[in-house]
């Protein structure tokens, strides 16, 4: 494929990547939206990526090297803390109703 | 690996990211949704790793078990109150790796025969300026919120003057790169400009501001993975970073609307600057008496109540008072008091913060009602109790045309039967913008540490 042919491939995902974002996260309720920022912030952590395919060519010359390793230092602290984070926050949006409000619907444990 | 069968297998993580998103929309299974997300990042690191993988392999793994080591450490030590701050040290980091990659692409294309492609040359300018100002302006609102600096807005004489030059400079030499002009150290400084007009950026903005800034940098470190994208000719970090900038600039917008503000006014606004003289109408209204009670008396006012609504505000994070909060409003519904808690969408210091508060003190989140839902309610409610919250509750918003936050959306506690308002002292909140509500006859005080007044709640609303 030739360089404009790809470029013009590479606009279009980027312009349907604007639109599918706003359409996914207008969907998102205001509760959520700390988890969000915070799992947002692990998907942009595909950076390392482009950090790995940097290192990678690091055969070119010291500066490559020095600054792709650099680059993934922080793209997998980005991915990796991005990611734990977000699931600790989520793990603690539980649905557990009240115990005096439950006891039709839940299995009676107790709520404090 | 080639090239089409790499961006074949690049899906797997496109979709995974768009998955993750998408299982955000109800708590219920948002934390299957990130799970889903990881995976696909692990996808990948796999598939890049063997496309690239190369000579350097060792110098990867070392690399990444420090920077995947420290992440990992970081995120499963930091306190949830700690929360926005490492959210915007995550996403430093994420903008930082990105400048790195436009330094690192550009030594590589240059010393190449022949002219790189234009649209080479753009991105790479875009994502280091981007990148750089995301990572400096990140980590200035990390040090805010960690308190390593002064939340206050920090202001100096031709501050947006001297900002707006910067900015138009960088934009300059990028579109001189851009246009062909071959100098390596162009770039650097427009990438040590950027970092340089992040810190200015970031620095005049006060800590209540703080939201909008962590969405509008989160926006920032997307857009500039995205660009990346282009340097690179990847598919799945144009995806993935688009799908980020969108979000952030939509959260950008919405906290911009929860307060009624221009994003302009938000970032050149300083905020306070104009408080002085709607301080002085405030104060010039008579400024009234204080009422303050002892958490007896709110004890026996909340244990006797019918419908009790908490208004937390960054007062109760600072405090770390949410379990507090929580085991008060346990032992109330035990006593047959309906609870629920009024968030308003800017409380706090990121977006959603209090609703992470409240979930890590283990209060089910349909307690937990928006600024929509909550407002209707304040009619029927006996007893409002504000928790360290203070601009999203003055009514000043609603009729004060001199007041800076006037037309804010807040939630109407003073159409509750009583209002308490757990507070330090009187000085005035962070924006130093006086409150009438606090002189309203309805409302009484209870001065003190957020999490003592509770803790002392609790004990008297036991023998009440």
């Amino acid at each position: 494929m030739s360089h404009n042919m790809l470029l013009v491939f590479e606009v279009t995902i980027l312009i349907l990547a604007i639109f599918l974002g706003f359409e996914v996260i207008s969907k998102v309720p205001t509760l959520l939206h700390t988890p969000l920022m915070s799992g947002t912030n692990a998907i942009h952590g595909i950076v390392l990526a482009g950090a790995m395919i940097v290192l990678a060519s690091g055969h070119k010359g010291p500066f490559a090297w020095v600054i792709g390793f650099l680059a993934v230092v922080l793209g997998s602290a980005n991915v990796v803390g991005g990611f734990v984070v977000t699931d600790r926050m989520l793990e603690m949006f539980k649905k557990r109703e009240p115990a005096k409000a439950a006891d039709a619907t839940q299995d009676g444990k107790s709520g404090s | 690996m080639s090239t089409n069968l790499t961006n074949l297998l690049y899906l797997i993580p496109i979709v995974t990211f768009i998955l993750a998103l998408r299982f955000l929309s109800s708590p219920a299974h948002a934390r299957r949704g990130n799970q889903v997300g990881a995976v696909g990042m692990l996808v990948a690191i796999v598939v890049t790793w063997v496309k690239a993988g190369g000579t350097s392999w060792w110098a990867l793994v070392i690399a990444m078990l420090i920077g995947g080591g420290a992440g990992a450490v970081i995120a499963r030590r930091v306190k949830m109150t700690a929360m926005p701050q490492l959210v915007a040290l995550f996403n430093g980091v994420g903008g930082g790796a990105a400048a790195l990659i436009a330094l690192a692409e550009l030594h590589d294309k240059l010393p190449a025969p022949g002219r790189p492609h234009i649209d080479v040359l753009v991105a790479i300018a875009l994502s280091g300026l981007i990148g750089a100002v995301s990572f400096a302006g990140s980590m200035v609102a990390f040090a805010k919120l960690q308190e390593l600096i002064g939340g206050r807005p920090i202001t100096y004489p031709g501050q947006n003057v001297g900002n707006i030059a910067l900015l138009a400079a960088l934009v300059a030499f990028a579109v001189a790169l851009s246009a062909g002009v071959q100098a390596e150290w162009l770039l650097w400084v427009i990438v040590g400009g950027s970092a340089v007009f992040g810190v200015l950026f970031v620095l005049p903005i006060g800590g209540a501001d703080m939201p909008v800034v962590i969405s509008l940098l989160n926006a920032f470190t997307g857009l500039a993975v995205a660009i990346g994208g282009f340097e690179l000719q990847n598919n799945v970090l144009i995806v993935a970073g688009m799908l980020v900038g969108a979000s952030g600039t939509l959260l950008t917008i919405l906290m911009g609307r929860a307060m009624n503000r221009s994003i302009g006014n938000l970032l050149f606004g300083a905020f306070g600057q104009v408080s002085a003289e709607a301080a002085a109408v405030a104060a010039g209204d008579g400024g009234g008496t204080v009422r303050s009670a002892s958490a007896e008396d709110v004890a026996v006012m909340l244990a006797y109540a019918h419908k009790v609504v908490f208004v937390p505000g960054y007062g109760l994070a600072v405090a770390q008072a949410q379990h507090d909060v929580r085991q008060l409003a346990d032992l109330l519904e035990e006593k047959g008091v309906e609870v629920s808690y009024a968030i308003h969408p800017v409380a706090g210091r990121m977006p959603g913060h209090m609703n992470v508060l409240l979930a890590e003190a283990n209060v089910p989140y349909p307690q937990l009602k928006e600024m929509d839902e909550a407002n209707p309610e304040f009619s029927r409610t006996d007893v409002a109790v504000v928790v360290g919250a203070n601009d999203v509750v003055n009514p000043d918003a609603r009729s004060n045309q001199g007041s800076p936050i006037y037309g804010m959306p807040i939630l109407d506690v003073d159409n509750a039967q009583t209002v308490v308002v757990l507070k330090r002292s009187m000085n005035p909140g962070f924006a130093g913008i006086e409150n009438p509500l606090f002189y309203n006859p309805k409302t009484v005080m209870l001065f003190g540490d957020a999490k003592d007044s509770i803790t002392k709640l609790i004990q008297d609303v036991k023998v009440a």
